[in-house]
């Protein structure tokens, strides 16, 4: 059966529906809540504060640490173990490498900007939900930075370009499915996440990349209005 | 370090002789209230409880196991928490601290000493087939009192949740929920009194935390009966004192009951 609609409903340029709030979490210095689709993302940066182990300070600048966490009951099917794998080890990292270049620690010595991400509920696409919640907690925290960072992922179901792939979309069988996870400065275009799983050509490649930077632009847009809403 | 928490302590103890709290309450107030329902989908059961300015997030997996050799028609429960640093600047990554694991065990014990799950009817065939209901416990703003929040969180999503659907040949489909619920036949309710200076209070705020001298975990089921208790704190407490905070606790815990409904 060809790929002819999505499971949802949307359109194949169609972002999942979207809602973002600013300074969710008390105690942390800077806090965002992203979801889009059933994906759900708390973001919650400390810092800069003093970095240890020690070893690891720079005096040049700060350094920006991610950590991406799935909540046990969050995903469909077994319970994910706590702690941490692979998986979440090399997500956190291209988070850190989505967010960096936007980010200027160079008056933060010795010092660590944390970010914890974590996911209540999950239905694909959460490296980019993370970091999309990540870049306006770190506004919210007053680090200075260049721009925004928003994120999606977008890719080829069958014969189909889509944006925002929800679970069902990225294991459909009937067809070759790719999966691109992107991240992007908004202001430049430039793209600061990229990776790729699946089957796609080079042509459809070009027409993904195109529409996820018209569609990072909406994203960047709920991302603005969220943090002046909670400086209203 | 030390010298602020003892100007802190100071200051909560003057606070307290006059009455009052830091934050305006009374020594056996307890802070607002709120639990949501079905928070995230892909759990069996959840629920978020903000209570002040905490907010904690419990949800339940279940999975079709191999019982235990000694206990082959029973089902098993696994109760964790997880200390999200997201939660509080003080907390770090890394395996459950002691912090952590004291609280799964509390509240672990509530649970299990009330007997309040049916670990029978957690039995789809003797021997081979059980449920194990695992609860996790993730806290996401944590302003104080964890414990006590977590195991009414924990409570919360336990009787939110619902069997997934099973095949005759014991293959578990996580994407239908039966409406069948995990019988629960009672609700414990844990309460910790915390001892500062001469003064007993519940509901304590991060910094009220920070300088008490003891505290006690009283888990009370709906009859006024105890099922769990649990002492800690540098200080030792008399037994005339351990009945005030015993006592406390019943009062708190009826007014924690009310709120679950």
């Amino acid at each position: 059966m060809a790929f002819t609609k999505r499971p949802d409903g949307r359109k194949f340029e169609d972002l999942r529906k979207m809602e973002a709030k600013v300074g969710v979490i008390k105690r942390a210095d800077g806090s965002a809540w992203f979801k889009i689709g059933d994906t759900e993302a708390y973001a919650a940066v400390y810092g800069p504060r003093e970095l240890y182990p020690r070893f690891m300070q720079n005096p040049q600048k700060g350094i920006l640490r991610c950590h991406y966490n799935m909540m046990p009951f969050s995903g469909s099917g077994d319970r994910i173990r706590p702690g941490g794998n692979r998986r979440s080890k090399e997500i956190s990292f291209v988070t850190m490498n989505a967010l960096l270049p936007v980010l200027d620690l160079s008056k933060f010595s010795n010092a660590v900007v944390d970010v914890f991400i974590e996911f209540p509920q999950t239905d694909a696409g959460s490296r980019c939900a993370g970091i999309t919640a990540a870049a306006m907690a770190l506004a919210d925290a007053g680090i200075p930075m260049k721009d925004l960072i928003a994120a999606v992922a977008v890719g080829r179901v069958d014969d189909k370009v889509v944006a925002d792939l929800c679970y069902d979309e990225e294991a459909y069988e009937d067809g070759p499915v790719a999966d691109i996870p992107l991240a992007m400065l908004p202001a430049s275009g430039k793209m600061s996440l990229l990776q790729m799983d699946g089957e796609i050509g080079k042509e459809q490649l070009m027409q993904a990349l195109e529409l996820g930077k018209k569609v990072m632009k909406e994203i960047h847009v709920l991302q603005t209005k969220a943090l002046k809403e909670k400086y209203k | 370090m030390i010298k602020m928490s003892k100007a802190l302590r100071t200051h909560i103890l003057n606070s307290l002789d006059k009455g009052m709290r830091l934050d305006g309450r009374k020594a056996d107030e307890i802070r607002d209230i709120k639990i949501e329902f079905d928070v995230t989908k892909n759990a069996e059961g959840s629920a978020k409880v903000t209570w002040g300015e905490t907010e904690v997030i419990a949800g339940v997996k279940m999975g079709l196991e191999s019982p235990y050799p000694d206990s082959p028609e029973d089902g098993n429960l696994m109760v964790n928490a997880e200390l999200l640093p997201l939660s509080n600047p003080e907390f770090e990554t890394g395996p459950p601290g002691i912090q952590a694991i004291e609280m799964a065990r509390v509240i672990d014990r509530g649970i299990r000493e009330s007997k309040s799950i049916d670990t029978k009817k957690l039995c789809l065939k003797a021997g081979e087939k059980v449920w194990s209901v695992m609860v996790d416990i993730l806290p996401i703003n944590d302003a104080g009192n964890l414990l006590d929040v977590g195991s009414v969180a924990a409570i919360a999503a336990i009787k939110n949740a619902k069997f997934p659907e099973v095949s005759k040949d014991f293959e578990v489909d996580y994407k239908t929920k039966s409406k069948t619920g995990i019988p629960m036949k009672q609700e414990p309710i844990e309460v910790t009194v915390y001892k500062i200076g001469e003064h007993l209070i519940v509901d304590p705020t991060i910094d009220e935390m920070k300088v008490y001298d003891a505290r006690l975990t009283v888990a009370y089921i709906a009859n006024g009966d105890i099922v769990a208790m649990q002492k800690a704190g540098e200080e030792a407490i008399t037994i005339d004192v351990i009945g005030k905070m015993v006592e406390l606790a019943h009062t708190t815990s009826e007014k924690i009951r009310a709120k679950l409904g």
